[in-house]
């Protein structure tokens, strides 16, 4: 193979004139995380709401449900950040759809918006499976008590759903780290776009992606790790989980 | 205490689980409620809290209208103590917690008060040393006694129990009947759909055999077990006592 | 809101979307998924196999294709299919590979990652008996894999491929990163040229959403009649 290797091209300063290429990816490391974690936060709350909502008895809610999942489940990431990010700002009006193509930062917001929702359609959907998952005399017997529903929701079923369905949900983690990467196409310059631009300056291709892919795999092992500890210190006394 | 009047229930559009069931409990009764399985008896005293919806006829408790869509029911539950086949202990909550839950949450007692009297119950039922295990790791037996002090420790009115011992191993129903027995005695107004009959002839007042949705049979305890009336009585006696 | 805007700009390219872009999009996620089942099996028949290296090697391919996102994967494969060519072919210089190639080897690739951890799961799900059965009848493993275990685990896992397919059409998007007119390539190409950047993309949306929605609804129909049969 006639390529030339050279793997001290990370600690060569980089075109921007501040720091090396190392830095470079680093900071692309840091967005990356950054909008991972925002993107998560709101994955978690409007999975949660909508998870609840495919949940409960009335024919109504459950129907907004699923419309919303199929909504956020059935269309490319790329193109749902497209809508956010070049089409969501003609619709409005004028000067709101101007105050939104001004906003510093913008691809930032709209990937960690786009992603938290596109995700909270997959949180969602473990959420109800885990809910539909309990036996159905936790809810009664929550109701036998005089718990109202959203105090049943809130002490018993939640807590319990959301111990069963953490390892999907890591994984869906996981998968919010990776997508954030699409939003490479709306100009966030995160962990893979760094990489790219490292590898358009420099013409150190290999080297470039086989830093990023370290550091995507370092999260990885990072996260599992973590969610394997949070998932045992959660986990309940004599409760064989998956029975 | 508990009035029962021509209560019509249909699962969809055809399949009639409750016709025209009539009866009452008075304060300090005991009435069992037996039947083969599919007889519609848990369907009943599931009726009897809201926890059944049912479209004809009406059952009032304490004077409260059950199927008044004004009636606080919430509030209304948390008057009458509940015991499920499958005991339904909340598994991510301590034994104490279980009992405290609904105590703080709906009856809105301190966290002390809550737990005093929690541990008072535990005590009765024998389980005060298990107070901070998790349901998990407790036999069913043991579980099922705690979950009638639970259902205790919102000071009932009166008690439900839904086959209480059907789901338990053999050596550990009388460790839940004891518990029974003993609150018959103390003059609690208690609905018990079971198999017993041992249990039936000793603390019973009344017995209702039920069939196919109906009440087939509602006569004192002596009347039942001496000569009951109809055929299908007495075919299911001859099966539950031959055993 | 929609006063300035020209829907007549998708009704003109309608041609060039469809038969240029959809048929790029619906052939990669064809092959790919055809691809991606095939390799997908055999690294699930490795991870499954008695020879505990080559499980370990064919775990720690699919953990590692699992842990990256697919747009570095595209890039990865975009770089580096021209060398592996190269390698196979013994030319003296890396070979020029169209687009069409190269992302088909990186879908395969990928996919078959996903695709592999869905067969496990099937084959795992065969009950143990099945292949007992089979070698008392003195099928070899080959035989019993091929004849007995694998069809099963096919049709029983079939709703969770097709499922995985719809998500492979939807990802196959995302070769937009190379400048590659698939669909939404040809949709965003006629967007700029136009300036109809809210039209094409509108339309996009709505052409994955009707697709992807139709084929959902498919495998829950099947999913319904496969659990009636059981």
């Amino acid at each position: 193979m006639n390529y030339n290797w050279n793997w001290h091209i990370f600690f060569e300063p980089n075109p921007t004139g501040a720091g090396t290429y190392l830095d470079l990816l680093v900071s692309g490391l840091w967005l990356t995380i950054k909008t991972a974690l925002l993107a998560w936060v709101i994955a978690l709350i409007f999975g949660t709401i909508v998870g609840i909502l495919r949940s409960l008895p009335s024919k109504a809610a459950s129907w907004v449900g699923f419309c919303y999942v199929e909504f956020f489940r059935n269309m490319p990431l790329l193109v749902q950040l497209f809508l956010w990010f070049f089409v969501l700002p003609e619709l409005l009006p004028r000067a709101a759809g101007l105050w939104l193509k001004q906003l510093p930062n913008a691809p930032f917001w709209t990937a960690a918006i786009g992603v938290g929702l596109f995700m909270s359609a997959r949180v969602a959907v473990q959420l109800a499976a885990g809910i539909a998952s309990l036996p159905r005399g936790q809810k009664q017997a929550a109701t036998a008590l005089g718990l109202t529903t959203a105090q049943g929701y809130r002490y018993v079923l939640l807590p319990m759903a959301f111990r069963i369905i953490m390892p999907p949900l890591t994984s869906e983690f996981l998968n919010t780290v990776k997508n954030t990467s699409v939003a490479i196409t709306i100009g966030l310059i995160e962990l893979t776009g760094q990489a790219r631009a490292m590898q358009e300056f420099s013409f150190q291709v290999f080297e470039a992606f086989t830093a990023a892919t370290v550091m995507y795999l370092a999260i990885n092992i990072i996260v599992v790790t973590g969610m394997r500890f949070l998932e045992r210190s959660l986990a309940i006394p004599g409760y064989i989980t998956g029975k | 205490m508990i009035e029962i009047s021509h209560v019509n229930k249909w699962y969809g559009p055809s399949f009639q689980v409750l016709k025209d069931c009539t009866t009452s409990v008075a304060k300090g009764e005991v009435v069992v409620v037996c039947g083969p399985s599919g007889s519609g008896k848990s369907t009943l005293i599931k009726c009897v809290n809201a926890l059944e919806p049912f479209q004809e006829g009406q059952i009032i408790l304490d004077g409260i209208k059950v199927n008044d869509p004004k009636t606080d029911l919430p509030k209304l539950r948390a008057r009458v103590g509940m015991v499920f086949q499958h005991f339904e202990l909340f598994p991510h909550l301590r034994i104490i917690e279980n009992l405290c839950l609904a105590q703080e949450k709906v009856l809105g007692r301190s966290h002390d008060e809550a737990v005093a009297k929690g541990d008072k119950l535990l005590e009765r039922v024998g389980m005060k040393a298990h107070a901070n295990k998790y349901p998990a790791e407790l036999s069913g037996g043991q579980q099922q006694r705690v979950a009638i002090a639970r259902a205790l420790a919102m000071d009932p009115i009166a008690m439900l129990f839904d086959e209480p011992t059907s789901a338990l191993d053999p050596e550990m129903i009388s460790e839940v009947l004891d518990v029974m027995v003993d609150l018959a005695h103390e003059g609690m107004t208690m609905m018990v759909v079971t198999h017993e009959m041992g249990f039936a002839s000793k603390v019973a007042n009344r017995v209702i055999f039920m069939d196919k949705g109906e009440i087939v049979e509602d006569a004192q305890k002596t009347d039942f077990f001496g000569s009951p009336r109809s055929e299908r009585a007495q075919k299911f006696l001859s099966k539950i006592l031959s055993h | 809101m929609f006063g300035n805007l020209d829907f007549d700009v998708i009704r003109r390219s309608l041609p060039y979307l469809f038969l240029d872009g959809m048929s790029f999009t619906l052939m990669l996620t064809g092959l790919s998924a055809l691809g991606g089942l095939i390799f997908g099996t055999l690294i699930a028949l490795m991870r499954l196999s008695s020879y505990k290296l080559l499980g370990r090697i064919a775990g720690l391919y699919v953990d590692f294709m699992r842990s990256l996102p697919l747009v570095l994967v595209i890039f990865w494969f975009y770089f580096l299919v021209p060398y592996i060519g190269q390698w196979l072919t013994g030319a003296s210089r890396p070979i020029r590979v169209g687009a069409f190639t190269s992302s088909l080897v990186t879908f395969i690739m990928f996919e078959a990652a996903y695709f592999s951890e869905i067969m496990r799961a099937g084959i795992q799900s065969i009950s143990k008996g099945q292949p007992a059965a089979a070698s008392a009848l003195g099928l070899t493993y080959s035989q019993s894999m091929r004849y007995i275990v694998l069809p099963q685990a096919f049709r029983n896992m079939l709703p969770v491929l097709l499922t995985q397919t719809i998500v492979l059409f939807q990802d196959t998007s995302l070769v937009y990163v190379l400048s590659i007119p698939d669909f939404l390539g040809a949709a965003s190409k006629v967007a700029q040229r136009d300036g109809r950047l809210v039209e094409m993309y509108l339309f996009a949306a709505l052409v994955y959403f009707v697709i992807s929605c139709l084929a959902s609804y498919g495998v829950r129909r099947l999913q319904a009649r496969i659990a009636i049969v059981r």
